[in-house]
């Protein structure tokens, strides 16, 4: 019985959600501590900083394992959520003449699957437009020859210059913008969520964790969305 | 007719339920598995004692009308608990809590009962502490008491304001237990509409299904009825809406005798009716006697201006005041017990000295309390010439304290605030001490009918004690029935599954289903609760905290009166056959239509006051009770004989052989 | 004052329901809502037609009885109550209230107002209990002390009335605020201890069965208790049954 409770269970769903969900998170901090790397100016060689760092993250063998489980946590967490979402449409097939939610629970704890919804595209856009480029895009016009010679897709250079593009730089940034709202959201709700789904909840930390998961999910994104208009506004061009 | 012998063992007063359970007959594990019983009512009794029977190996099959048995009306009781555990070392003991238990019911409760009840009191709290109730505790973890009204002792255990839930969820749980392990069927959203008997013996009831409106015949080899008070005789009460008669009422009439229905206890503080749209009346927690003062108005004219709205009570001096409790009972004061109480209130409402609009209100006031609290206060803080104001403060605080959730409440209902003006108070019907009249083994005078809790009339004699309803439901049902039901099931080893196509069934459901459509054919102009609120109004002003002769014979002759009104021109729309709560409400109503009668009838024929029963006749030059012990000490059990009115009364005498008889003085 | 009454009125289980709408007047800010709704039976009644079922008892908060969806909320707009404790005050002339019966598949119409709750009894059945036997033979009541801490959290967990207003204002229609509560009761006293795993792993599988949704922790549970019952109790069931599954 116990065995199948850790899989099926509607708790067990809680514990999947929230175990990933909290991983994202860390994933999140690593990330943007790689992105901070593209405030430097180019001429304090940025671009090879930065693209010695994107090798690194793509060959290390410790990452790689990182880097598939962060995958396989985005899908879990994805597809958990949306059975999730299907599961409690079910419990409810009637709805109320008038319902009023907004009187008892944040914006954001109700739209946890829209949120995530927008998230999951955005990650797809972005994987496509940096991640797929990276592995599948070939070497035609950025390349990047590392220090021990190898020539390798100039990430930097792709990045930068997205932004920086006179017609679309500042769309792009703009749709990045929304995107990070939409984690912000997602955050302002799950990672306080995510402690509580795994029964960290004590009136002596809970404080704690919701003032750190509000400030997470304010920090976070706001650093990662204001990079692409540091990049568009105030980077020198390349 | 049944057997209307108390069967009290011989004996010593300590060794008699020793004796008796060593004497009884029991049945033997295997043959309890062929044994069914009925019990109908899930409160403290009725769940304690379904869970026990289907313990000890017998088939239960649970009745309540509620949509689950852990909503009985006993979750409302509020204050605790008593047994005689003896945890704070202050002296308590079974006699001790057995005597004033006696004396609390002005010695009308028969002494072999009301000892096993003291004797068994422990055990409740052991039993419950078991079974995972969260009872109050102490830092050093063990358990806390509070004392209560009219005892010298502190033996109380309560769950804060919510004891009787805390101990209902605790029987319902073990009733989950044997749901869970299939020896209890609950039918639950059922009402039991009669009784039926097979060569005399109670054999099964039939029961409606409120969700279909199905009639169902169910067969047992015992019936055990637990279906509490019959407060809402006077429409407005403490119980809750649902809160009926029915069950004791129809096996009343199928022959077991009723008895002292005119005890009828009326609590002192419940917050006043409003208005004609009232339908209940909530019961604030006697502990309030503690700090508040009860006053109205010295003159006339200040209750009147105050009915108008046109003056404030905290407009009034001190002198313009009429403390009348603390000036009728100095020894006493505000803390005589709860009928002494309620009728100094009603006294000074009918002279015309009532403050709501209704009239029928007295304030009880905190004003000193919390100056005087406020004032210890600043002592201990250190505060030196504090003002008034931060002396009020101060005070606020402890009253809130003490108090908090009960002001709230308060103020949720009425709308105004006791912190900075008086509470109004009205007292209300609260519990029924009288009941189906049984033996000491619980039996009714139908053979194999129990009763149990509040249904029965066996503890409390005149007047009950705070914290006493919840023990005696409790003791009843684990410690008592359980055991003394084996003495009467012991000879239906042999006897089998009991048929439900019988003559008897087929006459009984026939009788229910007659009288359900011409409750439902009889068109007429008026709903149900009119004439409930009519007969309430009959019962509380001439049947109701003081009675005279000749209000009781017009009582009696207006509910006869409204009775046959009721089955002239009463509307029940709707059909048998649905979830039909008007046609509900309208049997239960026709009930009390009848019980009124008979409570009026026997307050009448009690020529003495005792308990809650006052009769305006017999009260001392000071307008005390008087109790006629030459002539009253006994037990007045009826008979049914076709018309309440024509009763036959049938005397227990009582025999007081380890108390002296006393008067109560709360001068 | 006079009020604009919509209420969801439904036949029985099978038939479909519709919102009707009903004119009360005279009402006073003095009455419960529940008196309110038995103004409007009376008139319903003069009238010769059906009055509204609903479900209701005690009328003081503790029975747990009555459960209307009141204009989108469990209970109406206070906090801290039950429908039978909110007044009219709460309301002004003029004003239109809806009300429609706490929704849930778990929960099935019965006639009008009134649900089936029964899923919470069976709940309750699958191990919400002590296996204790009430033969009196147990110890003595202060054999084992209690931490007077979790003595009050304990008892703070069972003050839960089964109401359902939990369920009524989850968007998920999620039962864990109730499940959680008795899960609490019993797992923070010694007494409860012996059979925690087993408990919790019967209760949680029987709440999933009776097609109560997901947890997604909003929170409108414990804001619209009655009984204020924390979101804590599900925090520790929670944890109580990562402990039992993992064992």
């Amino acid at each position: 019985m116990a065995k199948s409770a850790l899989l099926k269970s509607s708790l067990a769903k809680k514990y999947w959600m929230a175990f990933t969900g909290l991983f994202l998170c860390l994933f999140l901090v690593g990330h943007l501590f790689g992105n901070l790397q593209l405030l430097i100016p180019v001429s304090e060689g940025a671009r090879d900083q930065f693209n010695e760092y994107a090798l690194f993250m793509t060959t290390n063998p410790a990452v790689k394992v990182l880097s598939y489980l962060t995958y396989i946590s985005i899908i879990f967490h994805a597809i958990d959520g949306i059975l999730l979402t299907l599961h409690n449409r079910k419990a409810r097939p009637q709805g109320y003449v008038s319902f009023k939610p907004s009187t008892n629970t944040m914006w954001s704890s109700r739209n946890m699957g829209v949120l995530g919804t927008v998230i999951l595209a955005f990650i797809v856009v972005h994987m496509t437009m940096f991640w797929g480029e990276m592995k599948f895009g070939g070497l035609d016009d950025t390349v990047y020859t590392t220090a021990n010679g190898e020539e390798v897709k100039d990430l930097y250079t792709l990045t930068i210059k997205t932004f920086q593009d006179a017609q679309y730089g500042l769309l792009w940034a703009i749709a990045y913008a929304v995107a990070m709202l939409a984690i912000g959201f997602h955050l302002s709700h799950g990672f306080s969520s995510g402690f509580q789904s795994l029964g960290v909840n004590h009136p002596k930390y809970n404080g704690f964790i919701k003032k750190f998961g509000f400030a997470f999910a304010v920090l976070v994104p706001l650093a990662f969305a204001v990079i692409p208009f540091y990049i568009h506004f105030v980077l020198e061009k390349i | 007719m049944g057997n209307f012998e108390s069967n009290a063992p011989k004996g010593p007063l300590a060794e008699k339920w020793t004796k008796h359970k060593n004497d009884i007959n029991l049945v033997n594990p295997a043959n309890k598995r062929n044994i069914d019983v009925i019990v109908v009512g899930t409160g403290l009794a009725g769940g304690s004692a379904a869970a026990t029977l289907a313990e000890l190996g017998y088939n239960v099959k649970t009745f309540c009308y509620q949509d689950s048995p852990r909503r009985a009306h006993s979750i409302a009781a509020q204050g605790g608990i008593n047994a005689a555990k003896n945890y704070q070392g202050d002296g308590d003991s079974i006699y001790r809590l057995f005597y004033d238990t006696i004396k609390g019911g002005d010695y009308r409760s028969r002494e072999s009962n009301v000892y096993r009840l003291a004797e068994v009191s422990g055990n409740i709290i052991d039993q419950c502490v078991a079974q995972g109730v969260p009872f109050a505790r102490e830092y050093g973890g063990l358990l806390d008491n509070r004392s209560f009204g009219g005892v010298l002792v502190s033996r109380t255990f309560y769950a804060k304001g919510q004891t009787g839930q805390q101990l209902l969820l605790g029987a319902y749980s073990a009733m989950n237990r044997q749901i869970n392990r299939g020896k209890i069927k609950a039918y639950n959203r059922h009402e039991m509409l009669d009784i039926v008997k097979v060569d005399g013996k109670a054999r099964g009831i039939i029961a409606r299904n409120l969700v279909t409106g199905e009639l169902e015949r169910h067969s047992a080899h015992a019936v055990v009825i637990a279906s509490g008070g019959y407060g809402n005789v006077f429409f407005l009460s403490t119980n809750a809406m649902g809160s009926n008669v029915t069950a004791s009422w129809k096996i009343h009439k199928k022959g077991a005798y009723f008895a002292n229905p005119c005890f009828t206890q009326i609590h002192p503080t419940c917050i006043p009716v409003s208005g004609d749209h009232q339908s209940k009346l909530t019961l604030m927690s006697e502990s309030l006697r503690n700090d508040g003062r009860i006053w109205v108005p010295k003159k006339k004219e200040d209750a009147e201006a105050i009915r108008a709205g046109k003056k404030k009570p905290t407009e009034l001096s001190e002198d313009e005041r009429d403390y009348y409790l603390e000036r009728r009972y100095p020894a006493f004061g505000n803390l005589v017990p709860r009928d002494v109480a309620s009728r100094a209130a009603k006294e000074r409402c009918d002279a015309g000295f009532g403050v709501n609009k209704t009239g029928e209100a007295v304030y009880l006031d905190f004003s000193s309390a919390i100056m005087r609290y406020g004032k210890e206060e600043a002592t201990t803080r250190k505060i030196n010439n504090p003002s008034d104001a931060k002396i009020k403060e101060l005070g606020k605080e402890v009253v809130e304290a003490k108090y908090g959730n009960l002001f709230q409440m308060y103020e949720k209902i009425v709308d105004q605030n006791p912190y900075e003006t008086p509470m109004m108070i009205y007292p209300a019907v609260h519990y029924t001490m009288g009941g189906v009249w049984v033996d000491y083994n619980l039996q009714t005078t139908i053979p194999g009918c129990y009763a149990i809790g509040e249904a029965n009339f066996s503890d409390h004699g005149a007047n009950r004690l705070g914290a006493s309803a919840l023990m005696q439901g409790l003791a009843d049902g684990y410690f008592v029935l359980p055991y003394t039901i084996g003495n009467y099931l012991a000879d239906d080893i042999r006897t089998g599954a009991i048929p439900t196509d019988s003559p008897e069934f087929e006459a009984a459901e026939t009788e229910v289903r007659e009288r359900l459509d011409k409750l439902v054919n009889n068109k007429g102009t008026k709903s149900v609760d009119h004439f409930h609120k009519l007969l309430g109004k009959i019962m509380w002003n001439k049947v109701g905290m003081a009675r005279n002769e000749k209000g009781l014979k017009e009582a009696i002759k207006e509910i006869k009166e409204l009775r046959e009104e009721f089955w002239k021109d009463v509307r029940v729309p709707g059909t048998v056959n649905e979830m039909n709560a008007e046609l509900e409400k309208a049997g239960r109503v026709a009930d009390f239509l009848e019980l009124g009668e008979l409570f009026a009838k026997d307050a009448l024929h009690r020529n003495e006051s005792c308990g809650g029963h006052f009769r305006e006749e017999y009260q001392t030059e000071e307008g005390e009770a008087l109790r006629d012990d030459e002539n009253f000490m006994y037990v007045a059990a009826w008979e049914y004989t076709g018309n309440p009115a024509d009763a036959i009364l049938h005397k227990e005498d009582l025999d007081y052989e380890n108390i002296e008889v006393k008067t109560r003085s709360y001068k | 004052m006079n009020l604009t009454l919509k209420i969801w009125r439904q036949k029985n289980a099978e038939s479909k329901g519709k919102v009707v709408t009903y004119q009360v007047s005279d009402i006073s800010p003095d009455m419960s809502f529940l008196e309110m709704m038995d103004v409007l039976n009376e008139q319903l009644i003069e009238k010769g037609d059906e009055p509204v079922a609903f479900d209701h008892d005690c009328r003081e908060g503790i029975c747990g009885s009555c459960n209307l969806q009141i204009n989108g909320e469990p209970h109406g707009p206070d906090r801290g109550v039950t429908t039978c404790q909110l007044h009219m005050r709460r309301f002004k002339d003029g004003d239109t209230i809806v009300i429609e019966p706490f929704r849930a598949k778990a929960f099935p119409i019965i006639k009008d107002l009134v649900v089936d709750r029964s899923a919470f009894d069976r709940i309750q059945q699958a191990g919400g209990y002590i296996s204790v036997n009430t033969s009196g033979n147990t110890q003595d009541a202060n054999s084992i002390p209690v931490e007077k801490e979790n003595a009050d959290m304990s008892f703070y967990a069972a003050t839960c009335i089964g109401c359902g207003a939990c369920v009524a204002a989850c968007k998920n229609a999620s039962a864990m605020l109730f499940t959680s509560a008795k899960v609490s009761q019993f797992a923070l006293l010694p007494q409860g201890e012996v059979e925690a795993d087993r408990r919790v792993l019967q209760m949680v599988e029987q709440m999933d069965k009776e097609g109560f949704g997901n947890c997604t922790n909003t929170g409108a549970c414990e804001i619209e208790c009655p009984k204020g019952i924390s979101l804590e109790n599900i925090a520790r069931m929670n944890r109580e049954y990562l402990k039992a599954s993992v064992k």
